[in-house]
């Protein structure tokens, strides 16, 4: 009797295995996706002309899908974790990078001023002052790039089972096993969901100074 | 002392917000940047820490030029307030106070102490120390941009419009208390505002500008009002200036009268008396000596004087500490065209009628004038 968590042998993995390479596979594009993000956000907050051509660009690379994307990379990388997770990584942009600058821009003249004033020169600026204030619009921005990429891992089983929850939609369809498919997709939307809420959660920690009637 | 030295600040696109400006601003004192908004008024301001660099001229400190020593030590060394306090966000009052002492490398223990001083000095209770600034109202912000000014004790303060944004009663305590502070202290503030008023309150030396970054005047406030430049310095000052001056004449002078007061329990005899003395009114105190209000002897019978029949006597001064403004106010204020001085506790030590005022304000006008004279 083949059951709701019983996972075919072909995928060599337990459920809870799929849901960790799942996970790894969703989150590390995020968060390179962030670091890349942070010193292009950076130029783009000092050079003012350069956010539209960026913003530009990470549209249009947003656009590509990523069956495009796999077709290219796997040339070079294969059919490995990595051909799924470096498109992950640049759809990640497209979202991060306005979240850091709006995050950025909205630290009010006055507090620059005064942080100016005070004799912090600008890394001290940046890593004291601009970025923490910054840390909710990021967290926004890491939330919806965080749940995106949780639903778009799955894709990953079409070049050779590399879609963690994703594998079960390809293997309910072999085995004629819906409940698989079911499965994969309530597993996927309670990641998605959890992930949401610990980054809530984290904001929350992150940023006691912020007022109590714009929590969300 | 700080120098501006034929200081002028021209942008790319050929705008020029301050033009070959000269002075001195004296130190220990308070030195108020007046004038309407595009007069260069900030620019100067964030010239002395070099926010701005000038085009032309320099800027000497102690006949030092500001740009002999590194620009974050010369910024340290100078506190500084901004508009909405500038306060960040993300950290505890504590820690907005203490940010330039840790700056300069102070351990975390004695920031946190020197701040919790200053907290006091400024009039902030110790409990806000750990509340973040979303917690405070905007007065309370500005006491805490002043606190975090002064943290590292620095002997300059660059003020720029740092009470335009608080309602008019939070500026009065908040100009108050920085008087109050300037005693203790003695800093050499430069303060930028765009009130007038604002200007001759505070200043020791006020500098009026006008758009295009010229200066138009710079005197102390009594000058000021006594003998503007010209014809926008004038209009600048407004239409009651001559009313306005007279808060630089002390009171100490006028003759007060004691005859025309009495006791609401006085006795027929005595009320009869005071009715015989040259004053059309008088006015009656309660038992400890403190005005109720002015009665017409022929209405007041012995006994039987009932506060609720008295006329109103206005607004009292406290000759000596109040100007002749606060006199001559609290004449026009009561009907009677009487004004009434109290001691600081509030009892009634004298009353004095309008023309004795107009002729002290004319005496001290007089005087005003030789001193001018005298003071070149």
């Amino acid at each position: 009797m083949s059951g709701f968590f019983d996972i075919p042998s072909d995928l060599q993995n337990t459920y809870f295995g799929l849901i960790g390479l799942h996970l790894r596979e969703a989150l590390l594009p995020v968060l390179a996706g962030l670091l890349v993000s942070l010193p292009i956000a950076q130029l783009c907050v000092r050079f003012r002309w350069l956010y539209p051509p960026v913003l530009g660009v990470t549209t249009i690379l947003y656009a590509i899908p990523s069956l495009a994307f796999f077709v290219v990379l796997i040339d070079y990388t294969g059919q490995t974790e990595t051909t799924v997770m470096i498109p992950l990584a640049v759809y990640s942009l497209v979202v991060l990078v306005p979240a850091i600058v709006d995050g950025v821009r909205s630290v009010p003249a006055e507090t620059l001023a005064a942080a100016t004033a005070m004799g912090l020169g600008p890394v001290r600026r940046y890593f004291q002052v601009q970025l923490p204030i910054a840390v909710p619009a990021i967290i926004a921005g890491l939330r919806v790039a965080t749940v995106s990429s949780i639903s778009l891992v799955s894709v990953g089983m079409l070049i050779g089972n590399q879609g963690a929850l994703g594998n079960l939609l390809n293997d309910a369809n072999i085995y004629h096993r819906p409940e698989l498919a079911v499965n994969s997709v309530l597993t996927t939307a309670v990641l998605a969901i959890v992930a949401d809420a610990v980054l809530v959660l984290v904001r929350r920690v992150l940023t006691p100074w912020m007022p109590k009637e714009s929590t969300r | 002392m700080i120098r501006i030295d034929s200081v002028t600040k021209r942008y790319p696109d050929g705008t020029v917000a301050v033009d070959r400006l000269s002075l001195e601003i004296p130190d220990r004192s308070i030195t108020v940047f007046v004038g309407p908004s595009g007069c260069g008024k900030t620019t100067t301001l964030r010239m002395i820490n070099r926010m701005v660099e000038p085009s032309e001229g320099r800027i000497l400190l102690d006949g030092a030029d500001i740009h002999a020593q590194p620009v974050n030590t010369l910024r340290r060394s100078m506190g500084y307030v901004i508009q909405n306090a500038g306060l960040f966000q993300h950290r505890t009052i504590i820690d907005n106070i203490a940010t330039v002492p840790r700056l300069l490398g102070w351990n975390k223990q004695k920031a946190r102490s020197r701040a919790a001083e200053l907290m006091e000095r400024v009039g902030l209770d110790s409990a806000l120390a750990k509340r973040y600034p979303y917690q405070l109202s905007g007065g309370q912000q500005q006491r805490v941009g002043v606190a975090r000014a002064l943290a590292a004790d620095p002997p300059v303060l660059l003020m720029d419009e740092p009470f335009s944004a608080v309602d008019p009663v939070v500026r009065k305590g908040l100009q108050d208390e920085l008087l109050r502070i300037q005693d203790e202290l003695g800093k050499t503030i430069v303060f930028v505002t765009h009130d007038i008023d604002e200007a001759i309150k505070l200043g020791t030396m006020v500098a009026v500008m006008r758009t295009g970054g010229h200066l138009a005047q710079y005197a102390p406030p009594a000058e000021l009002l006594t003998d503007p430049a010209d014809a926008f310095v004038e209009d600048f000052l407004g239409a009651d200036r001559g009313i306005r001056r007279l808060s630089f004449f002390p009171s100490a002078a006028l003759e007060l009268q004691t005859a025309p007061i009495v006791a609401i329990d006085t006795d027929a005899a005595r009320l009869g008396a005071r009715a015989a003395a040259d004053a059309p009114y008088l006015l009656v105190t309660d038992l400890d000596g403190r005005p109720l209000g002015w009665g017409e002897p022929r209405n007041l019978t012995a006994g039987s004087i009932r506060p609720e029949q008295l006329i109103p006597y206005g607004r009292p001064f406290v000759p000596g500490r109040d100007s002749l403004r606060a006199a001559l106010d609290g004449s026009v204020l009561s009907p009677t065209g009487w004004a009434v001085a109290v001691d600081g506790e509030g009892r009634a030590v004298g009353v004095v009628s309008q023309q004795v005022i107009g002729a002290a304000i004319r005496t001290a006008h007089a005087e005003g004038r030789d001193d001018a004279k005298v003071g070149g």
